[in-house]
């Protein structure tokens, strides 16, 4: 059996991301009910559950993305009130949220966006710009690992990449930042089976014992490609479930009826 | 009780409007004319100045002044300056040494409207440039063009040579340095013959808040002739009023841009007379404005003969209290067959006080035409500032990302990149300069 417990059960020490009793709302709908989740340094934490469940939204209000109100509740990272900062100083404390949908951006070339992006962080960090010929390099290296075309990342921002090209791209994104928190919003869906698997091999190179991934996925298959450390079911704006990578297992046999029966 | 004051207002406000008498800057207009005419009589500059005084200052009420109403802006007419003498001359060369010059190849300085050998360059083989200005090819109906023709120093005349082809841009720069409050009219003809290819770029330098400005360019393009056209208006006259009138024969292209990032109340009038088969424009722009500017770019294009192709782009990025204006007319006549022709607009408000008004209009008399338009004015996206900062980049550095990015898609139309860099850079330093400030 799950340990089905809201997720708290976990909290026995300090995690590196720790959201208390979030509710959050849009337009005076409540998304997030009363939410809370704690992810450990050096975990992958799969979200699975149904549409409408409220896992894009806590990914957006993880990122800081405005029009979303915040009714109660906490967001820890590493001890930091996330929800005190704006989405760049989120990224500059080494969050990252890996889009659903990435934003199609004319007239911002990919790599100007990417240099700018890595040269903020390192500004950050104090340390002085990238020059052109070692970002040239980092980039291509990661676009070589992330079967990348070069002639993609001439192109505008997102602008006429494919569903996959877009996911690679934030993976991509991902690799040269190198955050602490990765969030991963259903990064899986509208890629092929080899796409899925280059986008897991680049999360995959990224796992050590500093770093953590919040996996949010509507289906399993992912989870073949990027194992998960621990499975949280979420259903009506809160974790209902909690277990082992076999959770996930039993969500593909038995769907998320159950789940969501159990949180109304 | 409002309704009844409403009701009121309307039934005096025609009869006041037509008893109106002259305004204290048509006084000075008429009084700096006849001073003119005492000097040195024409009988063409005359004419000119009765088509003017016959319409007086354009109000709102006069639709293609609709959104500048000049009448309101112009509190009086600011003094003509005489002939720049030896001293002046002297004083604007070392001015003009401190300058960096938009791009590489040679310079034209027109002092207060006047042409100056002295400060100016020697010009490229092919291209040759005298005093004294054409007659309009076809005189167009505004009266501050008219006003223009009429109270203009003589002005220069460029010529391009016939097949001549001509690599580095050829700058004109339209320089005024008196501190004083002042009225600067320049009047400049660029004719390119049959073939010839070159490109120009009037820079207006040196003008502070006292200083209405009265320009005019009137370019004719012979056969086959490829013109690009580059005005670059960034300094801070308090009214700029430049008029570009052309000319385009068979199979000619002109491409033609300007850049608007100062002045108080500037209006950039451009006719276009399409008038050879298969001729080609490409007609764009980018206005910067802020604080209080008002911005107005207003188009006329003509097509007269069959196979034309134009294309007019223009963006605009309005922040503060400022007002943007953009109104293009594009007539099609019934000659005009298989004319090609789309104009766009696109304007980005950066506070909830900026506004942007927009008057795209086509009027087609041909039955086989390609012509289209489209206006849109918009916030940034909230969306792509947030893809941007969830990457770690500032709100700040996002928005001038994007606003880079916005305004820099008009400049890609240029073709030569001698060109478009500066431009591209001047976009740059106006929105550091913005950053600065926020």
């Amino acid at each position: 059996m799950t340990v089905n417990s809201m997720g708290r059960a976990r909290a026995e020490g300090r995690g590196m991301l720790e959201i208390k009793n979030l509710t959050v709302s849009i337009e005076n709908k409540v998304i997030l009910d009363n939410l809370s989740l704690t992810v450990n340094a050096g975990e992958v934490a799969a979200i699975m559950g149904p549409n409408g469940s409220g896992k894009s939204t806590l990914a957006y209000v993880l990122a800081g993305k405005p029009a979303y109100e915040v009714v109660s509740g906490e967001i820890l990272l590493d001890g930091n009130n996330l929800l005190e900062l704006e989405p760049n100083e989120r990224a500059l404390n080494g969050l990252f949220l890996a889009f659903q949908y990435p934003t199609e951006i004319p007239g911002v070339a990919a790599m100007t966006f990417l240099k700018a992006a890595l040269n903020a962080q390192r500004r950050a960090r104090g340390e002085s710009d990238l020059t052109t010929p070692d970002f040239m390099r980092r980039v291509r290296e990661s676009a070589q690992a992330l079967k990348i075309d070069q002639e993609m990342l001439r192109r505008p921002l997102n602008v006429g990449f494919s569903g996959g090209e877009k996911k690679r791209f934030e993976v991509l994104q991902m690799a040269l930042l190198t955050p602490r928190l990765s969030v991963l919003d259903e990064t899986d869906s509208g890629l092929d089976i080899d796409a899925l698997r280059v986008v897991a091999e680049g999360v995959n190179a990224l796992r050590d014992s500093k770093r953590a991934f919040v996996v949010i996925t509507h289906y399993q298959r992912l989870l073949d490609y990027i194992k998960p450390d621990v499975v949280h079911v979420m259903a009506k704006g809160r974790i209902v479930a909690t277990g082992g990578p076999e959770l996930a297992l039993e969500l593909e046999r038995n769907g998320y009826r159950d789940y969501a029966e159990e949180a109304a | 009780m409002a309704i009844v004051t409403t009701r009121r207002r309307l039934r005096d406000s025609p009869m006041t409007a037509h008893v109106v008498s002259r305004s204290a800057a048509e006084r000075t207009l008429s009084r700096q004319f006849a001073e003119r005419e005492r000097r040195e009589p024409s009988s063409a500059r005359a004419a000119a100045f009765a088509r003017f005084a016959a319409a007086g200052l354009p109000t709102r009420r006069v639709e293609a002044w609709h959104y500048t109403d000049l009448r309101a802006a112009m509190a009086d007419a600011s003094p003509i300056l005489a002939t720049p003498k030896r001293a002046d001359i002297e004083a604007a060369r070392s001015v003009l040494a401190k300058r960096e010059r938009f791009a590489a190849g040679a310079q034209i300085v027109l002092l207060g409207g006047q042409f100056i050998a002295a400060l100016s360059d020697r010009l490229p083989t092919g291209v040759v440039i005298a005093e004294g200005s054409a007659v309009v090819p076809n005189a167009v109906d505004d009266p501050l063009a008219a006003l223009n023709e009429a109270l203009s120093p003589p002005g220069c005349t460029i010529k391009v040579a016939r097949g001549a082809k001509v690599a580095e841009p050829i700058m004109i720069v339209h320089l005024t340095t008196a501190p004083s409050s002042h009225s600067v009219y320049s009047r400049t003809t660029i004719a390119f013959d049959v073939e010839a290819q070159a490109s120009f770029v009037e820079i207006f330098d040196g003008a502070h808040a006292g200083v209405q400005r009265h320009a005019a360019t009137i370019m004719t393009l012979a056969d086959g002739a490829r013109a690009t056209h580059v005005a670059v208006l960034g300094d801070e006259p308090g009214l700029h009023i430049e008029t570009q009138i052309c000319e385009v024969a068979e199979t000619a292209k002109l491409a033609a841009f300007g850049l608007v990032s100062g002045g108080e109340v500037t209006r950039r009038q451009i006719f276009v007379r399409m008038a050879g088969v298969e001729a080609k424009l490409s007609l764009g722009g980018l206005a910067l404005i802020d604080g209080a500017r008002r911005a107005d770019t207003t188009l006329q294009v003509v097509h007269a003969a069959p196979g034309g192709t134009s294309r007019e782009f223009y963006r605009a990025i309005v922040d503060d209290d400022a007002v943007g204006v953009f109104q293009g007319k594009i007539i099609v006549e019934k000659a005009a067959q298989k004319t090609d022709g789309a104009m766009k607009s696109q304007a980005i408000l950066l506070s909830p006080r900026a506004q942007m008004n927009e008057k795209p209009e086509l009027e087609i008399f041909a039955d086989d035409v390609v012509c289209g338009h489209g206006a849109t004015v918009a916030s940034l996206d909230p969306e792509q500032v947030f893809y941007l900062q969830s990457r770690g980049i500032s709100n700040n550095d996002a928005k001038a990302m994007l606003l880079e990015a916005f305004g820099g898609e008009s400049i890609d139309r240029i073709e030569s990149e001698l060109l478009a860099g500066p431009l591209r850079a001047r976009l740059a330093a106006w929105l550091e300069t913005r950053k600065a400030k926020t």
